[in-house]
């Protein structure tokens, strides 16, 4: 199953596409209003709680920075206003010279994981979305890099369109990844191709921290990562998962 | 003593609850600085940090007044991290320093515990973001009970020695600075705790110790430790 939560006219609701004929792109309410895409506002399709991120977990994307293969997860932890759902802006600061996105598998937690082993780590899993997890390299700095002002800026975590059920994705280490600016695509990748692959990471998490439903986890992106401005339209496609929308803002909208 | 869990902790003020959000900030403490003189401009820092540099203490780290933390079985000691802790009342989104302090509900204190780790280049997830490594209260203390937030004394003691006393006064960003630095980059909302920083060196706590942290307007928050089960 596919559902999505959106705003409309007045309150939140559950929604489910409708992908036949007339109706592609639609979606329905659960209370059973049809709407355009445009017609509603999308929010992250679930609630929230500890946003894991990981950085450098796929080889090609190692190579592209320069990095050296680490033997442990780089992980990094996000806060709740860095979110934001399918269709929505995202800030560029003026004076940045480099701003990226960053399409990545994103993990949603169904059952605490505490000590989870390898073998049993995917009974954890309730679904998948698509991430759009921005990146202000200009300031990155190298404590605890890659810092929160580079990577937990508000609105600079795109999370949607759908949570799609564990149950429905019949192999998520190997999933195509495809980010396109303005309609060109710029990023390719397959989950295949994941360093520390998603039932590593949970055991690894659930080694030292109890992972708790709702919770989750960014598996990482591929190579192929490149400058953004505003009015550019970014769409981070995952197969199975849809398709991930944003534009890019300046500064001027947000009287800075 | 009776436990109370995070949730719990008494605000009396607007939000009247935290949001189980809890940032910590690295290096804020002018101790915390001296303490890597001769280090900042070397690899793999190569120069002194300019922005903020901020942690995530997740929902699974936060404990209240009372709760026992599990040291783990492979660490020998803990690193008890007292800093004052900021309670956000308003969403507080780029706002100056001269106004900071309106979006401020209250403070409290934040034991960010930490396994000892050998650097601060990668993110120190696996070391402070444990089970209950974040105890916070014993309760929120409004702004208007605080004469200067910049200018609080926070003593540490294990099994009833002091081990560690700090002034806020020493922090290289004072509470409404740190305030509107952060909120230049990331939005912190009602109920949000950012911690100011903690001093160095870091007092050690094993199993079988009690941390006790207080400050004379802030109360006294205390934690017992014990090791965690095979």
């Amino acid at each position: 199953m596919m559902r999505a939560r959106v705003a409309f006219a007045g309150a939140i609701h559950e929604a489910a596409p409708l992908e036949r004929g007339r109706d592609e792109g639609r979606v329905r309410l659960a209370d059973g209003r049809v709407l355009g895409e445009e017609e509603v506002v999308w929010l992250p399709p679930f609630d929230a709680g500890t946003v894991i991120a990981l950085g450098l977990n796929y080889a090609d994307h190692l190579k592209e920075l320069a990095f050296k293969p680490q033997d442990e997860p780089l992980v990094f932890l996000k806060g709740p206003q860095t979110l934001l759902g399918h269709r929505g802006f995202t800030r560029r600061p003026t004076d940045v010279r480099f701003m990226h996105y960053e399409c990545e598998l994103a993990v949603i937690i169904g059952r605490r994981a505490r000590r989870a082993a390898r073998a049993q780590a995917m009974q954890h899993v309730a679904g998948y979305c698509i991430a759009n997890d921005y990146a202000v390299r200009d300031y990155l700095e190298n404590w605890y890099r890659p810092n929160l002002r580079a990577k937990n800026r508000d609105g600079a975590t795109v999370l949607g369109p759908w949570l799609v059920d564990a149950g429905d994705v019949m192999q998520p280490a190997n999933l195509n990844l495809r980010t396109y600016v303005n309609g060109k695509l710029t990023q390719q990748g397959n989950t295949r191709d994941l360093i520390f692959d998603i039932p590593y990471l949970i055991e690894y998490l659930s080694s030292f921290m109890t992972l708790n439903p709702g919770d989750v986890i960014l598996t990482g992106t591929p190579e192929g990562v490149v400058n953004v401005v505003p009015g550019d339209e970014v769409i981070c496609e995952i197969d199975g998962l849809g398709r991930l929308a944003n534009t890019i803002v300046a500064d001027a909208a947000y009287a800075r | 003593m009776l436990a109370a869990a995070w949730c719990d902790i008494r605000c009396d003020v607007a939000p009247f609850r935290l949001s189980g959000t809890v940032y910590g900030t690295l290096l804020n403490h002018s101790s915390a600085l001296a303490a890597l003189q001769g280090k900042l401009e070397l690899p793999p820092y190569n120069a002194p940090p300019r922005a903020p540099v901020l942690y995530l203490k997740p929902r699974n780290t936060l404990a209240g007044c009372g709760e026992t933390v599990q040291v783990p079985a492979a660490a020998a000691e803990l690193e008890v991290g007292a800093c004052l802790g900021i309670v956000i009342a308003r969403t507080a989104c780029n706002v100056p320093a001269a106004r900071s302090l309106e979006h401020v509900a209250g403070f409290l204190l934040v034991n960010d515990v930490s396994i000892p780790h050998p650097d601060y280049y990668r993110p120190a997830v696996r070391y402070k973001a444990r089970d209950g490594f974040c105890p916070i209260g014993p309760w929120v203390t409004a702004r208007e009970a605080v004469a200067n937030a910049d200018a609080l004394t926070i003593r540490t003691y294990v099994d009833g020695d002091l081990v560690q006393t700090m002034s806020t006064a020493d922090l290289e960003r004072s509470v409404a600075r740190l305030l509107a630095d952060v909120t230049e980059f990331m939005t912190l909302a009602p109920g949000d705790v950012l911690a100011a920083g903690a001093a160095a060196p870091a007092p050690r706590v094993r199993a079988g110790q009690t941390v006790a942290i207080e400050s004379d307007a802030l109360g006294r928050l205390v934690n017992p430790f014990a090791a965690a089960a095979a």
